[in-house]
């Protein structure tokens, strides 16, 4: 196959590249950036006009010149080359090996958008995956195939926390293969190092996909890097059949990444400046994850996104909880208290939650357990904030034993150290316990029967 | 294969713009590209026509054939909707999987109706009977459930000159009915373009409830028969639960459930769920009565703009039957969305917050397809479409235009808030700022068919929650002490129906589901409490002993009384009666107790006001 040769670009807006007189450009076409230098960077394509193309360029546009710069289009769409030596390895936010290592030897080569699976395929995610965090595990359970993004701002724990489901996640099953995938888009060097030095450690960087989009990297190069991750994640679960479990940080990057896409577009904005398709590109990587009917792999997804001034209305944060299938909120309060992982369990949310817990799966206790807890920490904070305005001596008697729970609750249940594992049944017994603290009628959430076997007895 | 009939000359992701289509028209339906994608004009100028692509656009290029079709984009109605699962633009996703794999390829072309599987016709209609548009001319026992009744198409009237008797195809010709043009074939599938209401003979004005089994619902804010309601709330407050329990425990004949742009393991529940779950009114499984059309955020966004008119043309076709029909879209603001995602790549000038100018006009012409009404034929049947659109605003904001420009067209209004989600209260909809404007009918239907005193119950439940709101400004500025012992009273009766009467656990096998009976029984309880309560007060009982009376937890228990062991809720309103009178005669005033309590916190509250 001959690939034509363009000089026409006519404009070079940002990171956008208008090309003129092109014959047979189709719409996603990938695209390479010939620079005056020599050096070569991808593009794909936005739009086809007639004979005018505009291209996206992946790369810096520094060194581009209207004469001098070289435009051929590859024929095709973005695609993966992949096999199983993908494991692993380092790759770049495009898909090259950054490590060092040879070039993949590809046994199938994917479209990077890949397809939406077809939702008669889909097989609900109810398999409860132990991730030795309280927080997680006692009231907001993830399961295989779920979508859960930790919502976080700047200076909290989040590459901490998850890193840690990475790492205590994955020992839980040795029978089964288990891999992770990790997108890093647009995150500092540290950051992205930490996370590699960590898989390292643990010896699950073989067992790992990494892509690497660092903060001084093209920005551009942040819409593929996801799509790029979630490919690989797709290969490894429905082609090698793993439980892959997909990191991506930061979400916020990728987004404003598309957001100076758009605005160089000069395209109507929607909020703050993010285009008015932002909801439908983001569900197009969100609902990557998933399982399928007979198949045995499967993909969850964590997601990381950073909010704008701890803002949850913020347009990212806000689009991206409409399609996740909840959200772990951080909290900058009690990361000032020091409490680690700094989990906000109120506004933190599992909604596959009731499937993947209970009798046969968890305990039978737990829905239950879980929701009085929840109500209680509930009451004991109203209960504080209360305290705050008219001092405690305002309080009932009842309101002060809720509060002191609250307190209790966040020192011994959320609260745990970065490499403590804790096992189901050790989360739960810690919440019995803390139960203790409240009057029995006051606990109209559990059932009788379940306080007679679980709470311990103290004379 | 036909020729092509035009070219692409440019493609901007979901809009593609073409030329040489001869003669189009306004939303007609365009094959585009050698894969013959589907696609839909939305916009002419000149020779140019701008096409949305309801299938993702990767690879076309200009150059590439479009293929006009004519016709505009229409869904197959007749035997076989039932049980199905659809894309946004009707094409059975179950058949496109097993011909096609796990993942939606491009470019298939699938009927939405089995053309092979035979059904079992057995006429109605009588050879040299006069029939119009409308009238039944047989059945089909579609499913357990559903009675299909296929009618004479829209536009076809005469004489019925053959009917047949037998098993058919949904292509085979079952009745020949002679008109004054001539001859006409009809079939069991009728065709008919989304965008365009279907007949009928008139509306009438919504008066029977469409019970749900959900208590803050069916008691607090009904919705009736034919009529509209919006669930808006920012997400996490759990408007898909509330649209889920609806399409599980309504009683209406048929549910439509349009998942739109919304999450894909959330129409996997449906579809895993409801062929276990039993519908409580004609014992069969749910999926018997129940077409899904499922469009997940991430399938192409035009198809998603197109599916809620998929879902209500679906729904109008059951009304003409005579059915009740309940549709329920979730959520409108992805369907919003894709309007302007849509409308900002033909550059069309925004309306507020970059949505088309005529957001408002669209979505109230979709409401506006619900309704009860006299079905099209000669014989006098009604039938309804309830619309039940969830609507998820940016940061739970309501002021943004798509909340605003339902609340103008809806009847209903379920106001869910992320506070009470917070809190574990479920169904979390806010009783201080819903509503329901069809109260009045409904109430007077609950003389009748309740309980006489079913509505005063209702009134005073919601002005007890309305004082609790106020009084709880006291408490927060000034302390529980603060309250005279009849406030602490409404405080509790507020809580007692709040948490032993609102909430509701969509979970519990039992709880899940209250039939109208069991609901007037247990607000009954809860405010006969309240009541009895406030004469024990009176007569001089403690306001520990009252509120902390052991009764309570039997109250609280009350929720989780079976259906056919209503006759135990009667008792245990008896027994609460009972249960006060004598808290008053065992009485041992402790007064003073609460006198000094209140004392000191007036105190508190001078010192507060004089530091100020």
């Amino acid at each position: 196959m001959s690939i034509k040769e363009y000089l026409t670009v006519r404009e070079i807006i940002g990171p956008l590249l208008l090309v003129d007189d092109v014959e047979g450009a189709k719409y996603g076409e990938l695209v390479e950036i010939e620079f005056p230098d020599g050096s070569v960077g991808t593009g794909n394509v936005l739009e086809v006009s007639g004979r005018k193309v505009l291209v996206q360029c992946f790369e810096d546009t520094r060194g581009l010149s209207i004469g001098k710069t070289r435009i051929r289009f590859r024929g095709r769409g973005m695609e993966l080359p992949v096999s199983r030596d993908i494991l692993g390895r380092v790759f770049g936010g495009l898909g090259d090996p950054i490590d060092g290592g040879p070039e993949i030897i590809a046994t199938k080569r994917l479209d990077v958008n890949g397809n939406p699976i077809n939702p008669t395929a889909r097989d609900y995610p109810s398999d409860f995956i132990q991730t030795g965090v309280s927080a997680i595990d006692g009231l907001n359970p993830l399961v295989r195939g779920q979508k859960l993004p930790i919502f976080s701002g700047s200076g909290l724990p989040h590459s901490r926390l998850a890193a840690q489901i990475a790492r205590q996640s994955a020992v839980l099953r040795k029978e089964e293969e288990f891999s992770v995938v990790f997108a890093a888009m647009g995150i500092t060097f540290e950051e992205a190092n930490y996370f590699i030095e960590e898989f390292r450690k643990t010896a699950a960087i073989e067992r790992s996909v990494l892509f690497v989009n660092l903060a001084d990297d093209p920005a551009m190069e942040r819409i593929a890097t996801p799509r790029m991750a979630l490919t690989a994640a797709e290969y490894l679960a429905f082609d090698l059949g793993m439980h892959v479990l997909v990191i991506m940080t930061d979400m916020t990057y990728y987004c404003e990444a598309l957001r100076e896409v758009s605005a160089a577009r000069k395209e109507v904005p929607g909020r703050r400046g993010y285009p008015g398709y932002l909801y439908t590109d983001l569900a197009m990587l969100y609902e990557r994850a998933g399982r399928i009917k007979g198949a045995k792999g499967s993909i969850t997804q964590i997601p990381i996104l950073t909010m704008p001034e701890d803002d949850k209305t913020h347009p990212i944060p806000d689009l991206t909880g409409y399609i996740t299938e909840g959200q772990i909120m951080l909290s900058r309060e009690l990361h000032r208290r020091d409490i680690y992982p700094p989990i906000d369990v109120l506004p933190s949310l599992s909604r596959l939650k009731e499937k993947g817990i209970g009798e046969g799966r968890t305990r039978e206790d737990h829905s239950n357990l879980s929701n009085q807890l929840f109500s209680a920490y509930a009451r004991g904070k109203e209960a504080k904030e209360l305290a705050v305005i008219l001092g405690e001596s305002a309080l009932t008697e009842e309101d002060k034993m809720f509060a002191s729970f609250s307190d209790e609750f966040e020192r011994e249940f959320i609260r745990q150290g970065e490499f403590e594992n804790r096992t189901m049944d050790f989360t739960l017994s810690v919440g019995w316990d803390l139960l203790r603290l409240l009057p029995r009628a006051e606990l109209k959430r559990v059932k009788p029967e379940q306080i007679q076997k679980y709470m311990k007895q103290v004379d | 294969m036909e020729d092509s009939t035009g070219q692409i000359v440019k493609v901007a992701g979901p809009l593609v713009v073409g030329a040489g289509l001869p003669e189009p028209r306004m939303y007609d339906l365009v094959r585009v590209g050698s894969q013959r994608l589907m696609g839909e004009i939305i916009e002419l100028r000149g020779d140019l026509a701008s096409i949305q692509v309801y299938e993702e656009t990767g690879g076309l290029g200009p150059g590439d054939p479009l293929f006009g079709t004519g016709g505009a984009l229409s869904v197959e109605l007749g035997p076989g909707l039932i049980e199905s699962v659809y894309d946004g633009v009707q094409r059975p996703l179950d058949v496109i999987r097993s011909a096609t794999g796990d993942f939606i390829a491009r470019g298939v072309e699938m009927p939405g109706l089995d053309r092979e599987k035979g059904w079992e016709f057995v006429p109605v209609a009588k050879v040299g009977q006069e029939v119009a548009a409308g009238d039944v001319l047989g059945t089909v026992q579609e499913t357990k459930s559903v009675e299909h009744r296929v009618m004479v198409p829209p536009g076809v009237s005469g004489k019925v000159a053959e009917v047949m008797q037998g098993s058919f195809r949904v292509t085979d010709v079952v009745a020949v009915i002679s008109g004054a043009e001539g001859d006409t074939e009809v079939t069991m599938m009728q065709r008919w373009p989304v965008r365009m209401p279907r007949p009928h003979n008139g509306k009438r004005a919504p008066r029977d409830q469409l019970v749900t089994g959900q208590r803050v619902i069916d008691t607090l804010f009904p919705i009736a028969k034919g009529g509209t309601a919006c669930v808006p709330g920012p997400f996490g407050s759990g408007k898909t639960v509330i649209q889920h329990a609806i399409a599980k425990w309504a009683n209406a004949d048929i549910i439509l459930f349009v998942g739109c742009g919304e999450r894909g393991n959330e129409m996997t529940e449906v579809l895993l769920e409801f062929p276990e779950l039993i519908d409580p009114y004609s014992g069969e499984p749910l999926t018997k009565r129940t077409v899904l059309i499922a469009n997940t955020s991430n399938m192409p966004v035009a198809a998603r703009e197109a599916s809620v008119y998929t879902g209500i043309t679906i729904a109008e076709y059951f009304r003409d039957m005579g059915y009740h029909v309940a549709l329920q879209a979730d959520s409108t603001s992805r369907w919003a969305e894709a309007l302007r995602e849509i409308s900002g790549r033909l550059q069309e000038m925004p309306g507020e917050e970059g949505f088309p100018a005529y957001l408002g006009t669209r979505l109230a012409s979709f409401y506006e397809r619900a309704g009860l009404a006299r079905c099209a034929g000669t014989e006098e049947r009604t039938g309804s479409v309830t619309i039940v659109g969830s609507v998820s605003p940016p940061g739970g904001d309501l002021s943004e235009p798509v909340t605003q420009a339902t609340l103008r067209v809806v009847k209903v209004f379920w106001g869910l808030e992320d506070r009470l989600a917070f809190r574990r209260h479920f169904p979390a909809i806010n009783w201080l700022i819903s509503y329901s404007l069809y109260l009045g009918e409904i109430e007077k239907r609950w003389n009748e068919e309740v309980a006489g005193d079913f509505h005063r119950l209702r009134s005073e439940a919601m002005s007890v929650l309305q004082r609790e709101a106020e009084l709880e400004e006291i408490v927060r500025l000034i302390g529980v002490e603060a309250l005279s012992p009849a406030e602490r009273l409404v405080m509790e009766t507020a809580k007692s129906i709040r948490e032993d009467f609102l909430q509701q656990n969509a979970f519990d096998e039992i709880d899940a589901f209250s039939s109208l009976r069991k609901q007037y029984l247990l607000l009954k309880l809860v405010m006969t409490f309240g009541s009895e309560a406030g004469k024990a007060l009176e007569a001089g009982a403690g306001i520990k002993e009252v509120i902390g009376h052991p009764m309570r937890e039997s109250i609280a228990s009350a929720k989780y009384t079976p259906e056919e062991d209503l006759e135990e809720l009667e008792a245990l309103i008896a027994e609460v009666e009972e249960a006060m009178k004598l808290v008053v005669e065992g009485v041992v005033h402790d007064h003073e107790l609460t006198e000094s309590a209140a004392g000191r916190a007036r105190e508190k509250v001078k010192k507060v006001f004089d530091t100020y």
